[in-house]
């Protein structure tokens, strides 16, 4: 508890934040009990789009819970198609062709470089600040896009199959990426220009929020999140998977736990992707996109299996457990932001609700992923 | 943090079996199985050698010691098949089938807790595995040790009605909040 924490001479209160409230990016409510402007306990109440994954995996074969992991995070679904494709190909065993392994990295880089864009539009919109959200929209609908051409979709997309993609790039993609690239490395110095160095945003974001080291590891928080606080932990680094270690990329760390800190690694994480994206164009290789012989009726061998991918908002782990026939028998789906989300009750005690709010737009929350 | 020193640390604990998995097929390195009376110790430890939580949830499985027996069976039955052909091969007279063994009551079946804990610094996934009989699922809580876990030990407790003794607010989580249903048993019905 803080100095602010209830006094016997001070009367509380509880207010509702959501379950409809526009900070709060969709159905989360918040239960506050307030003393004055300051916060003395906060409850997130979950749930509200809780649609049971997991029970659904439990009841379709392998083949068809594909297309759910793309309405999780709907922000970074490539990602979710990532894990879900490699713990299965692990189980079963199927190796992927060179060329659908860049073109994986390729497209869930892109999504990444796009949910990212959404959560600065959105975030600096939470602190009061509505034109650079038109700006990361502008920029947003080019990934989009690029992203449709290739996967038929624009937002929740089932591109990954086992053993590969879907469908080839067309004669644009190529072309247009890198178009893309460059236009985006021109307006970052701009977004630096307009939102990062300015007064009024590093006033409300600057030690405010502080998340020290030891409460991430407690919580379990990973991605941006720990980023910010000082921990150097990236999935595509700690416990590479895909191709990601023939990349020369860094990992964005900040050490001051703050809001200013994870805003600050996501905005470099936007360069170190495009990175990426650029070195797995120059090297993308000829061949199929699909392996050869992947059976139509998938029956992985009995037994756990895991695989974990780091999507925007940090680790995402899928373990299975098959008993050897062509369902599930039991699909655990570890969603980064339900961790993250967790810290939030503890790191806001004798905040002013104002500055919670940028805390919680900080930890860039996607509810449907944490309800599942 | 050294992976062969945790494996030691643990078993000393007196873990049912801690098992070094192959990372590559896998994605665990290590594979631990305890009491629930042990699980406060194991976590410790692991706590103790700076891990973060990663998830906590339950697998149900009804139907595992039927099948157990099934096998049995079959395989006594295979044996006993084979027997007589041996015998009928040398031209003898076959033995009369034997009597089917007196197995008794079925066990009861369990439902399994699994922890899976992950290093900062260095690739070591650990997953800790406790399971209790059906009827009763009670295994103690973590909250205390990782506050990260009480959220999830909420949702495994909604899904699979585990309790986890000591936890400080054992309410549904992403369930209405007066469920009483467990929708990932795999007996229940909607």
């Amino acid at each position: 508890m803080s100095a602010f924490a209830k006094s016997e001479a001070n009367e509380t209160f509880v207010l509702n934040l959501g379950p409809q409230h526009p900070a709060t990016h969709g159905v989360l409510r918040v239960k506050l009990t307030m003393d004055g402007e300051y916060i003395v306990e906060a409850e997130p109440v979950l749930g509200y789009i809780h649609r049971m994954h997991e029970k659904m995996g439990e009841n379709r074969t392998w083949a068809q819970f594909l297309p759910n992991t793309g309405r999780m995070d709907y922000l970074h679904a490539l990602a979710y198609n990532h894990g879900y494709v490699s713990v299965v190909e692990r189980a079963t065993g199927i190796t992927v062709p060179e060329r659908a392994e860049y073109l994986r990295v390729i497209t869930a880089e892109l999504n990444r470089v796009s949910s990212h864009l959404l959560w600065f539009g959105a975030f600096i919109l939470d602190l009061g600040g509505f034109s650079p959200l038109l700006y990361a929209f502008d920029d947003r609908e080019h990934i989009l896009d690029l992203l449709e051409s290739v996967t038929g979709s624009r937002l929740t997309y089932c591109y990954f199959r086992f053993g590969g993609v879907y469908n080839d790039i067309d004669d644009n993609f190529v072309p247009g990426t890198r178009a893309f690239i460059k236009r985006l490395r021109e307006r970052m110095p701009m977004y630096h220009n307009l939102v990062t160095k300015n007064i009024i945003l590093m006033t409300r974001l600057k030690e405010v929020g502080p998340i020290s080291a030891e409460m991430c590891r407690k919580y379990g928080a990973t991605g941006p999140v720990c980023r910010g606080s000082g921990i150097n932990f990236d999935v595509r680094k700690h416990e590479p998977y895909s191709i990601y270690p023939e990349f020369d990329f860094e990992v964005p760390v900040y050490d001051q736990g703050d809001s200013m800190s994870r805003y600050m690694v996501r905005m470099d994480e936007i360069e170190q992707s495009l990175r990426i994206i650029e070195q797995a164009l120059d090297k993308l290789p000829e061949g199929p996109v699909m392996a050869e012989k992947v059976p139509k009726i998938l029956k992985p061998a009995k037994g756990d299996y895991y695989h974990a991918v780091e999507t925007a908002r940090g680790s995402f782990g899928v373990r299975v457990v098959s008993d050897g026939s062509n369902t599930p028998y039991r699909l655990k789906l570890r969603s980064p932001t339900f961790s993250n989300l967790s810290l939030f009750g503890e790191a806001c005690q004798g905040m002013l609700l104002p500055d919670a709010l940028a805390l919680m737009g900080s930890l860039d929350l996607v509810i449907p992923e944490i309800d599942r | 943090m050294n992976r062969a020193a945790i494996k030691q640390k643990l078993a000393a604990i007196g873990a049912e079996a801690v098992i070094e998995s192959d990372y590559a097929s896998k994605g665990f390195a290590l594979d631990v199985q305890v009491l629930p009376e042990q699980l406060i110790a194991a976590v410790s430890l692991l706590d103790a050698e700076g891990f973060f939580i990663e998830a906590v949830t339950g697998v149900d499985w009804l139907g595992e010691q039927a099948a157990l027996r099934k096998d049995a069976e079959a395989k006594a039955a295979a044996e006993a098949k084979a027997k007589a052909e041996a015998a009928a091969a040398a031209g003898e007279e076959p033995p009369p089938p034997a009597a089917p063994a007196e197995l008794g009551d079925l066990p009861e079946d369990a439902l399994e807790a699994v922890y899976d804990f992950n290093h900062y610094d260095a690739l070591c996934r650990v997953t800790i595995r406790t399971r209790m009989p059906r009827s009763a699922p009670e295994v103690p809580t973590i909250s205390q040790i990782y506050p990260g876990a009480n959220w999830h030990e909420r949702e495994t407790h909604d899904f699979f009605g585990i309790k986890f003794v000591g936890h400080p607010y054992l309410v549904p989580l992403l369930l209405p909040e007066d469920a009483d249903f467990h929708p990932l048993l795999k007996d229940f019905r909607p």
